[in-house]
Formats: structure tokens, C-alpha cells, sequence
């Protein structure tokens, strides 16, 4: 009864209750929002440099090179050259090495020439068909599949580089042959071939559309300074070489003519089998080529640092936002007590308690909070469901508006039902001590 | 039944009041009058419970008002005593039924509709149940107080100045009400006041 009571004054000074309410959904959404970032954010990232240790690439930002490389957001720094990659791609202290060579993009979908490793690596399995062995053929994300509709079996025209306005590699179709089971990383939204693909769907660029004008760092690379770069590295790793140009010998009598040869690659993802090549790498690869070795967890904390100051600032914000809420709450309850303490007296008279009186008012705050701790928890998600939609189409990551973290919002909880007490507090004690034969005798 | 014994009050250091002895039974009613800053409210008060007395004694079915602790004193007060006070106070978001079944919640737990219903029939508000109480005339109001001192059929019913923002009508008509009701719940009726228009009403009188 009590509670309904409250129920009803609160909304008898409908414009009161709902500035309240305002000021407590906006700061539960933020602080929610923020909440659900952060978790899902952090685990999204760190599930996908699980068991990559370094990431060898051309040479720039180290953050840009793990951004690319890992999680498929930026462009590359540049390309490495292959045969130099392969001597440290296969020094002892690597347990697993996958090369990465980028290329195409099939509405804005990267197709990246790789190993099927690297399906492995990320736990997707092949929901249907099989793994690419032949040139030309891809499995595809379980992201892909379902929104593009692709089926094994189709055939597809990528498009050159990154923009899926790219000019239409329209002599190879790829061909899909798997399609990769869902694993919430990043692989559910790349298609996947081997890395002769790449190199043949380019040469062939280059033999055929030799005049075109579009300036891509590869169209740079494959006429340059990358014949260059596979000149002078030749010596150093002549056996490799000469291996590999024996096991490539049968393609070359293949149409395109795949040679390793001078070939590009983009990143090589690398596992180390000890700790050393963690402290090691860095300064080796970057002395002696032209590569750089970016740990990716190294990165990513730099990166959550840099966020960590953006998020920190909105965080203040928030409760700021709360502050100012309890306060809105504390001055509409005492401003209504002036009015109120007839009511509270003829309470008394009619035989409620002073403890009565005390909750009365305390009810009536803490409901405006709970009512905005609940808007505000909604508000939250619906505001990260929106945000989800546009990282989604954007850089590829996804969140669930429908997880909770319970500990941090029962936290938040606790601190929007503190506010309310707090604000509750003198306007309570107020209407506890209220002398009623006072109050009524003035009247 | 009501009485009281050499009962005496002061605020703080300033005037003292002497009251005279009263005793009012079951059923009847008595009329208290006196010019302003005689003391009418604060006996009233005094009566309800809602002060407590420097010395002497309230007896209210032989309860002596002054062995109550603070809590027992709220509760005995809205079982046993009802109060209409010369401007109604109502809690504004609740409408007029759920006023006067509210006084009947806090003093018995339990919630009195159809009596209150019926108490707000007889008081010829049938019409107004749903309403605010804001949305009523001033002589409405002061039936529904009525209605709210009566749901709990008080051993003492106590009226502190009832007619007097009212005009003739309708002053005549809340005494004739209060005198009746009283008499039907078996309450003894003590109202305070200085309108000169219910001297003739009630017999019974004193002045201070």
C-alpha cells in the first residue's frame, strides 16, 4: 500500500519524475554501454591473437601491420617478399607459421590467399564441402554464406583490392568448394584461398591489363622495388629457394605459371615454440631486412591504453550525469515536502507510523531509480545493438546487445539504488520528525 | 467514551492553559467554544493525541492516553480516534475512495471498501469516488474528511473548526452529518469552534 502510494505521487508531478528518470536512464545506458564495450570489445580482440605470438610484415606501424594482418581492419603496411619470409618461417623457433597474401575483396569481403592452417587456427571447421587445395578455390566465412547466400559450388569475380568498387578481376572466377563453420573471430568474414591464387589472379593482371592506371601499393610493388628486393635477398637463402622452385615446377608449365620466384606475400602469422623469439624477433628481423615483427598483444594493449583514455573520460561523464540525477531527485522531493507535510501529518493522524513516512519517501526514490536503471539498461543495449550494426558493416566486429555482465551491473545497480537512498535521506529524516500538531494547528 | 482530568499545557515558556474537565459518552457530542488563542486547537490536539500533556489525564475507553509509547499512540489513534480538520488535507495523487480506504489500511491493515463506498454514499458522494480530491468544492472535501474520520468507527470522533470556510448550506449540512454519523457509529463527537452558527445546533456546550 505504501508502494502504491508512492507509485502514484510519483507520477502526480509527472515532469518531476520524468527529468528524474532522464538524467538516471542517460547515465545507467552510458555506463552500461560502456560496461558491455569494454567485455565484449577486449574479448573480441584477445580471442583473435590467441596463439599468434608475432606478426611478420612490411615495415610501418607496427599497430597498423596487427590491424590487417589480424583482425582485417586496415591496409596493409606493404609487402613482404616470400622467399625471405620463408627463412624465418622456418627457423627452429617457430612452431607454426602461416603466410597471409591479400588481393581481392568480393563485396568488400577480403579474399585472402593463405593455408588452410590458418581455418585451424581459428577453430572454424568446414560446415559443408571441403578445404581449397586447387588454385582458384575458396572456402568461405559462415558470415559470408549467409549474407551473400553463397552456396558450394558457386562462382564468384573478385574485385581488386580493398573497395568492393575495385576494378573486376573478370578472367578467374573463384570457385567455392567449403564453407567454414561460425567461430565469432574474425574468419567468419574472409574468404580463404591459397596463396598461388593471389599471385596468379595478379600476374595475370599484369600481363593482360598492363596499361591501367590504378595505383595500388601491390600494382606498385609487383613492377618495382619487389624484383629488387628478391634480387638482392637471393643469395642468402639460395637452398630454399632452389627447393622451392623445384616443387613449383610442375605449375609453371601451367597456364598462369606460378613461380615462387620474386612472389609477394603480405603477413606471415607466427607461433613460437619457446619464449624467445618474443624478445628476440623484434630487433633481429628489423637489423637484418626489411621486414618489421609486431607482437600483437603488445599492440592491442597499446591500443586499449589509447582507448582506455576516451573510455575513461566518458566513464566521468556518467557519473556525473548520476551525481546530477540524485541531486534532481533529492531537490523535487524536498521542494514537494513544503506541500507535502500537510499530507504527511493527516498520515500520522490516520494512524501511519513514523517509520511509515520515512519509507514512503524512500519508496518514491528508490522507484524513480529502479525505473532508471531499468530504462537505462535497455537503452544501453539498444544504443550497442546500433553500434554493432555500423562496426559490423565497417571493420567486421560484432557484439551481443543481449549479454549481460552481471557483476559490473549489479554493481551499477547497487550504486543507482545508493544514489537513491542518498538523495532520500534528509527528505526522509524530515518527514520522520515532521511535528504534526504543529503542522496542523498553522494551517 | 472520552475524559480528561486537570489537564494543563504550555508551549515552551509562554502562556499556560488550565482546562476544565470534560466527559463525553458513546453517542453524544459536545460543543467547545471560545475566541481565538483561548487554547480550542491545542485541546483538540491534546484529545488526539496528537500532544501530550504537561499534566493530567486523556481516558479514551478508559485508555489513558499517556501510558502510549510514540508507535502504539499512532496506531490507537487511527483505530480509535477520528479527526476533521477545519481545511481537508487529502494525499493529493490518490483519488477520494482511495483516501478514505487508506485510513482504514493504516489503522487496521486491512483495506474497507465497500464500507467506504457506503460511508461516501450517505455522505451523498456517490458521484465523485474517482475524482482527485483537488477537483471537489471545499464543503465536498470536508464530507470525504468525514467519511475518512468515520471509516474506522472511532470511539471519539473530533472536528476542529469543520464549518467555518463554509457557507450556510453547507456549514448546516456537515453538522447535521457529523451529529448524525456520530450518533449512528456510536462515536462521541467533540467539535471546537467559534462559528456562531452551530450554537444552536448542539446543546451541549462549553466555552473556554
Amino acid at each position: 500500500m505504501i508502494t502504491k502510494i508512492a507509485w502514484k505521487n510519483i507520477w502526480f508531478k509527472p515532469l518531476n519524475t520524468a527529468l528524474s528518470i532522464i538524467l538516471l536512464t542517460a547515465s545507467v545506458a552510458i555506463i552500461t554501454l560502456l560496461i558491455l564495450l569494454d567485455e565484449q570489445f577486449e574479448k573480441k580482440f584477445n580471442a583473435n591473437i590467441d596463439g599468434i605470438d608475432m606478426v611478420l610484415g612490411a615495415q610501418g606501424s607496427p599497430l597498423q601491420l596487427i590491424l590487417s594482418s589480424v583482425y582485417q581492419v586496415d591496409a596493409p603496411t606493404g609487402n613482404i617478399d616470400y622467399a625471405e619470409a620463408k627463412t624465418w618461417m622456418h627457423s627452429p623457433m617457430v612452431k607454426s607459421a602461416i603466410p597471409l597474401a591479400f588481393g581481392d575483396n568480393y563485396h568488400g569481403y577480403r579474399i585472402v590467399g593463405t593455408t588452410p592452417e590458418y581455418l585451424t587456427k581459428y577453430g572454424a571447421e568446414l560446415k559443408d564441402g571441403k578445404v581449397f587445395n586447387k588454385n582458384f578455390e575458396v572456402v568461405v566465412g559462415s558470415e559470408i554464406a549467409q549474407n551473400l547466400g553463397i552456396k558450394v559450388g558457386d562462382k564468384f569475380f573478385g574485385s581488386h583490392g580493398d573497395a568492393a568498387e575495385g576494378e573486376l578481376h573478370e578472367d578467374h572466377a573463384y570457385h567455392v568448394t567449403g564453407i567454414a563453420s561460425p567461430t565469432g573471430k574474425v574468419v567468419d568474414n574472409l574468404i580463404l584461398c591459397n596463396v598461388p591464387s593471389v599471385w596468379a589472379m595478379h600476374d595475370h593482371e599484369h600481363a593482360g591489363a598492363e596499361g591501367h592506371t590504378e595505383s595500388t601499393e601491390e600494382g606498385h610493388e609487383h613492377d618495382g622495388h619487389a624484383e629488387a628486393v628478391a634480387d638482392t635477398h637471393e643469395h642468402e637463402d639460395h637452398d630454399h629457394e632452389a627447393h622451392a622452385e623445384g616443387e613449383e615446377h610442375d605449375h609453371e608449365h601451367e597456364e598462369v605459371g606460378i613461380s615462387e620466384e620474386g612472389k609477394e606475400i603480405t603477413a606471415v602469422l607466427i607461433q613460437f615454440r619457446g619464449k624467445m623469439g618474443f624478445i628476440t624477433w623484434p630487433r633481429l628481423v628489423a637489423q637484418n631486412t626489411r621486414m618489421q615483427a609486431a607482437s600483437p598483444a603488445r599492440e592491442i594493449n597499446r591500443l586499449f591504453t589509447l582507448f582506455g583514455i576516451g573510455l575513461d573520460a566518458l566513464q566521468y561523464l556518467a557519473y556525473g550525469i548520476m551525481l546530477i540525477s540524485g541531486i534532481s531527485i533529492f531537490i523535487a522531493l524536498y521542494n514537494t515536502l513544503k506541500e507535502r507535510k500537510y499530507e504527511f501529518a493527516l498520515l500520522r493522524v490516520n494512524g501511519a507510523s513514523r517509520l511509515q513516512l520515512l519509507l514512503l519517501v524512500l519508496i518514491e526514490s528508490l522507484l524513480l531509480c529502479i525505473t532508471g536503471f531499468i530504462f537505462g539498461t535497455i537503452v544501453g543495449r539498444v544504443a550497442l545493438s546500433l553500434i554493432s550494426g555500423s562496426s559490423e558493416s565497417e571493420f567486421k566486429i560484432s557484439f551481443n546487445p543481449l549479454e549481460f555482465v552481471w557483476e559490473k551491473e549489479g554493481y551499477l545497480l547497487e550504486l543507482t539504488i545508493f544514489v537513491g537512498i542518498l538523495a532520500a535521506v534528509i527528505p526522509a529524516v524530515k518527514a520522520y520528525s515532521l511535528n504534526i500538531s504543529k503542522t496542523l494547528a498553522n494551517a | 467514551m472520552i475524559s480528561t482530568q486537570n489537564i494543563r499545557f504550555a508551549y515552551g515558556k509562554g502562556a499556560q492553559f488550565n482546562f476544565p474537565d470534560i466527559a463525553v459518552q458513546s453517542g453524544e457530542s459536545l460543543l467547545i467554544t471560545g475566541g481565538s488563542g483561548k487554547g480550542k486547537t491545542t485541546l483538540l490536539h491534546l484529545f488526539g493525541g496528537l500532544l501530550r500533556p504537561q499534566s493530567g489525564q486523556v481516558l479514551i475507553e478508559g485508555t489513558g492516553l499517556a501510558s502510549l509509547s510514540e508507535k502504539k499512540l499512532d496506531r490507537f489513534r487511527g483505530t480509535n480516534i477520528g479527526l476533521v480538520l477545519q481545511q481537508a488535507y487529502f494525499v493529493s495523487s490518490l483519488n477520494v475512495l482511495e483516501n478514505v480506504v487508506l485510513a482504514s489500511w493504516l489503522a487496521t491493515g486491512k483495506q474497507a471498501n465497500d464500507k467506504a463506498r457506503q460511508l461516501l454514499q450517505e455522505l451523498d458522494l456517490t458521484d465523485h469516488l474517482y475524482k482527485l480530491p483537488s477537483q471537489l468544492s471545499i464543503g465536498q472535501q470536508q464530507r470525504v474528511s468525514i467519511a475518512r474520520a468515520l471509516i474506522n468507527q472511532p470511539k471519539l470522533l473530533l472536528a476542529d473548526e469543520p464549518t467555518s470556510s463554509l457557507d450556510d448550506d453547507n456549514a448546516f449540512r456537515v453538522a447535521d452529518m457529523l451529529a448524525h454519523l456520530a450518533k449512528q457509529y456510536g462515536s462521541a463527537l467533540i467539535i471546537v469552534t467559534h462559528d456562531q452558527r452551530l450554537k444552536d445546533r448542539f446543546p451541549n456546550q462549553i466555552s473556554l
